[in-house]
């Protein structure tokens, strides 16, 4: 039988999570237009931009087969499941034992792959060439990635989140060079797998240089909705996954809704400290050229094993 | 500071010079491997004071100011002056890409690992786990060697080997008698002076100090 | 105290010939520093001889019947290369090739030179050894590059770079020797002491040494000469005056397999097993053959003579891994008598070279008719080479294929093979650059007589009688290096 109440709070966590991700992205942007000196419109505004775009009316080509149509649906879902494995708020879900590293990579991916289809279905240049550096990209970035976790898994002594996140929030302040170089190569993918500068500028309109928005550029009104409330929810996410991973103090261990408001104003906190590191590096850091971003990925991937090494080697 | 803690810190150094020895591999601009260098004789230091202080070997101190003076500050700064004299330039490219080199450097990481072991298992020193890093970063600075066509690069590179050799002495066996270090330090320092005086040779016969231009002496057939 | 003075006589000229190096009476010092540094070394010979071995300087400084037979060596030749020297630099200078400067740079440094080698050779303590081999090697770097050609500083810049690299191996190496003795020994200078590590040598952790010697094999290796850490020796020993290619191939070579062999007697103390001597067999092995062929090839007149050091180093290699009183006798032998041929060939290649303004082979003509005592010298001194009797070489090449057929038998044919190649590519060379007509360009000088004529009478001497000293002095040194 289910355990009622940590159904109940399963449900708490992917309304959380569907409700502040677009507050997590507005913040983002208002912190980014205090820097660069611009007036911002407030972080509720991407409320009022899905709001909009809901009411808007669907275009689609006239070659646009059940791939373009459903992608948006399929992104959403496994976006909103991934949510619900992730421990943000509390560890005691009743997926977390799905909650495994790899299978959480392979739900990126189905994402992505998705996505991609989608960007080749009308059959538009642009949409043929996102979809290409997307997939390129993914290549050298997944590996990173799984590094990455593993390194901090081998601590643990398995890849199920739940059980890497208790170990990180209950062990001992311990100086360990493989948790640091795994922070720095997943704070390196991250910045990939979400579309920022030095990867992808979010906020370009060039499409020769866009990748990700490339692959969306057909999409229109309740569809676009749906994706750009994904790509928020993955910005979150991948935020909150990190957080999760590295600095997990303050989660709730049991379905307490004490523990849990607590777990999630914590969360919230350190996402906003997580949102103003993310807009300094986007300021500090110039895009990448395009074929220099295997030498990018390639050091996220080296980062990432040289914490593995360290591991062995140092500890 | 107790035993543990030192040790810790030890490791978090070890691990720092492991990456600007790889940080060397990838950088392009030599403006940058300078730097990179200097942060490397940093940590270096560091790590070496530390030891010093924890263990109470007193010369270690000594080794560790020598470190200073010349790899943090003497030695970038007499190639940063050179290079201004000869007017190079800022970016190199080097011979094998990048993504190849540090899989290479890699492989070299886990070669000195295994290598080290068994010394690392008769260690009762504090410092052990650090040999491997040490005689890795010696295996880099090889690499780096051997990858470039640059002669700063060349010369850097040699450095960072050193760098690493003097790490292995710490790590293997808090550091070498006291006569020895100083001979060491005194060769650097020759070596240092004639590849300041090599670097003027090269550049006014050969116009250029890329070094695969200099490529005429093998057999004829 | 006769060691002070002995180091301190070459340290002391380094100092002053800095600043009158470029005087007209200059090189007259060299040779009397060289030659004050010989009479030292031939008192020291004598006190080991007489008393058995020393240490010096508070145990900084070991002298027993093997190193002080290379120190001895070292000072003789290097007090004949000064002789070569003067007349050499003279008709260099007279050509234009040398300024003041450059005199003076190298006059300090040849005297810095030959105060390393003595200094590696001399001390007690294997970190030292390893910063007199570098300090070696720095000394001689700039005088490679001296004439400033383009392949000048390309050979020196190789030399430099692939030395440097090698003997940082060497370093990790001794660092590691540090740490198994340091076990055993306690911290501090004395664990690096030979003295006391040829005493506890089987208490050392053999899998660090293990490990230690492979380290150790590839840094000395390089500076050795052997195959395939060599290709800076051919370049490095082509492209400098030649005064210098001959106390580098003549010498430097020999305190390098010095250091190397030091460090094998101390693995096999601590192993128990072969692989130190194996290893070296392997490696000279190599040498010889590769060398050998690469001998066919060459077109440089300095250029070939070095690889035929390659070779010989590896013959001397080969001989000390086999191990065993024969083979080491030999090797010790072949040592002494290649360093003495070897400089002697140089002598005459460089006043050739000189006489023809060239080093290619093929421009070199007549040098019997042209200048009789080079000429005679040159086919005498390559006919020694290539192990001809009654010359030292056979001597010692025969005793060294004795113990291979003894100890190897199956490594025979190689080694054969070997050295018929590398007589034949010698051969083929030397004959049409002593016999015909003298050609057209070929200038007319003074040469050096005394050097070479003395080297090849005491090569000469070698092959056909081995004096009674001599010969105890080696089985001392054999016992040693049991």
């Amino acid at each position: 039988m289910i355990d009622f109440s940590s159904f109940i709070t399963e449900v708490i966590q992917l309304l959380f999570l569907l409700l502040a991700a677009p507050a997590f992205a507005g913040w983002v942007k208002t912190v980014k237009c205090r820097m660069q000196g611009r007036t911002y419109a407030g972080i509720l505004q991407p409320y009022r931009d899905l709001a909009k775009l809901f009411a808007k009316e669907v275009i689609l080509a006239e070659n646009a087969s059940w791939i373009f149509r459903f992608t948006p649906y399929i992104v959403f879902g496994v976006t909103v499941l991934i949510g619900g494995i992730i421990p943000l708020i509390s560890i005691d879900l009743p997926l977390a034992d799905t909650a495994d590293v790899i299978a959480l990579v392979m739900l990126f991916a189905i994402i992505r792959f998705f996505t991609a289809l989608a960007g080749m279905d009308i059959g538009t240049a642009f949409g043929g060439m996102g979809s290409s550096r997307e997939m390129t990209i993914a290549s050298l970035a997944e590996p990173a990635m799984l590094m990455a976790v593993f390194t901090v898994s081998l601590g643990a002594n398995s890849t199920s989140l739940t059980h890497v996140v208790q170990v990180m929030a209950h062990g001992q302040f311990v100086l360990r060079p493989s948790l640091a170089f795994a922070l720095l190569a997943f704070i390196m993918v991250h910045l990939t797998e979400t579309g920022r500068v030095p990867v992808d500028n979010p906020a370009t309109h060039l499409e020769l240089t866009m990748i990700h928005e490339a692959m969306i550029l057909e999409y229109s009104g309740r569809h676009l909705a749906l994706i750009e409330w994904a790509g928020m929810m993955k910005l979150f996410i991948y935020s909150s996954l990190g957080i999760a991973i590295f600095c997990p103090w303050g989660i709730a261990a049991t379905d307490d809704p004490a523990a849990m408001l607590a777990g999630g104003v914590y969360l919230l906190c350190k996402l906003a400290v997580g949102g103003v590191i993310l807009v300094l590096i986007e300021t500090g850091l110039a895009k990448v050229r395009l074929f220099r971003l295997t030498e990018y990925l390639g050091g996220a991937f080296l980062l990432a094993t040289l914490g593995m090494l360290s591991f062995f080697i140092l500890e | 500071m107790t035993l543990p803690i030192a040790a810790q810190i030890n490791s978090v150094m070890a691990a720092l010079i492991l990456l600007t020895a790889f940080g060397l591999l990838i950088q392009r601009r030599i403006l940058g491997l300078l730097h990179i260098f200097a942060w490397q004789g940093f940590f270096l230091c560091v790590s070496t004071a530390i030891v010093g202080y924890v263990t109470g070997v007193h010369h270690l101190f000594i080794s560790s100011l020598l470190t200073l003076t010349f790899k943090v500050i003497l030695l970038p700064y007499i190639l940063y002056t050179l290079m201004r004299k000869l007017e190079i330039r800022r970016e190199i490219e080097s011979l094998v890409n990048i993504p190849g080199t540090m899989l290479i450097g890699i492989a070299l990481v886990i070669f000195s690992y295994h290598l080290t072991s068994p010394i690392t298992q008769l260690s009762t020193l504090v410092t052990r786990s650090t040999l491997a890093v040490a005689l890795a970063t010696v295996m880099l600075g090889l690499l780096m060697m051997v990858t470039r066509s640059h002669a700063v690069t060349q010369i850097i590179g040699f450095l960072a080997m050193e760098n690493g050799l003097f790490f292995a002495a710490t790590s293997a066996t808090y550091g070498m008698p006291m006569v020895v270090e100083l001979g060491v330090a005194l060769d650097l320092l020759i070596a240092a002076f004639i590849f300041g005086i090599f670097f003027f040779h090269i550049s006014t016969t050969f116009d250029t100090l890329d070094v695969a231009q200099m490529a005429k002496l093998k057999e004829e057939d | 105290m006769i060691l002070l003075i002995l180091l301190g006589i070459s340290l002391f000229f380094a100092v002053v010939l800095a600043f009158v190096g470029d005087r007209k009476y200059a090189p007259d010092i060299n040779i009397a520093g060289s030659a004050a540094t010989f009479v030292a070394g031939v008192l020291l010979a004598l006190q080991v001889y007489l008393h058995g071995p020393m240490t010096g300087g508070n145990k900084f400084f070991f002298v027993d019947a093997f190193n002080v037979y290379l120190a001895v060596l070292t000072s003789f030749v290097s007090m004949t290369t000064a002789i070569f020297s003067r007349r050499y630099m003279r008709v260099e200078r007279e050509h234009g090739r040398v300024g003041h400067w450059k005199m003076r740079f190298y006059h300090a440094m040849y005297q810095l030179f030959i105060f390393a080698m003595l200094l590696a050779l001399l001390t007690n303590n294997f970190g030292v050894l390893w910063i007199s081999m570098e300090l070696a090697t720095l000394s001689t770097v700039l005088l490679v590059s001296l004439y400033r050609t383009p392949t000048a500083i390309e050979a020196a810049w190789k030399y430099f770079i692939l030395c440097g690299v090698g003997i940082a191996q060497a370093l990790f190496g001794t660092v590691l020797l540090y740490f198994a003795s340091e076990r055993v020994l306690g911290v501090g200078g004395e664990a690096l002491l030979w003295t006391n590590l040829s005493q506890v040598s089987n208490q050392l952790e053999p899998t660090v040494l293990r490990l230690a010697f492979v380290f150790l094999m590839v840094g000395y290796g390089t500076k050795v000469g052997l195959v395939p850490l060599h290709n800076w020796l051919p370049d490095a020993h082509s492209e400098g005056p030649t005064p210098i290619s001959a106390v580098l191939s003549g010498l430097l070579l020999n305190v390098a397999l010095y250091a190397l062999v030091r460090c094998k007697v101390l693995v096999d103390g601590s192993t128990g097993t072969h692989m130190a001597g194996r290893m070296m067999m392997g490696f000279g092995l190599l040498s010889i053959l590769v060398a050998a062929f690469s001998l066919l090839r060459q077109k440089d007149i300095k250029r070939m003579f070095s690889y035929s050091s390659i070779e010989n180093m590896g013959i001397a290699t080969f001989a000390f891994g086999i191990g065993g009183p024969i083979a080491t006798f030999g090797a010790l032998l072949h040592m002494l008598v290649h360093s003495l041929t070897k400089s002697a060939i140089f002598f005459t290649v460089g006043h050739a070279s000189q006489m023809h303004g060239t080093q290619e082979m093929d421009r070199i003509r007549g040098l019997i008719k042209g200048n009789p005592v080079v000429g005679w010298a040159f086919i005498f001194g390559a006919i020694a080479l290539v192990g001809m009797p009654p010359f030292g070489i056979f001597a010692s090449e025969f005793l060294i294929l004795t113990a291979t057929i003894k100890d190897a038998p199956l490594l025979t044919p190689l080694l054969l093979l070997g050295l018929g190649v590398a007589f034949a590519a010698i051969f083929r060379k030397v004959q049409p650059m002593v016999t015909g007509l003298v050609p057209p360009w070929q200038t007319p000088l003074k040469a050096a007589h005394v050097p070479v004529i003395l080297h090849m009478a005491l090569v000469l001497i070698l092959g056909l009688y081995m004096p009674r000293f001599l010969s105890d002095w080696f089985h001392l040194a054999v016992g040693i290096l049991k």
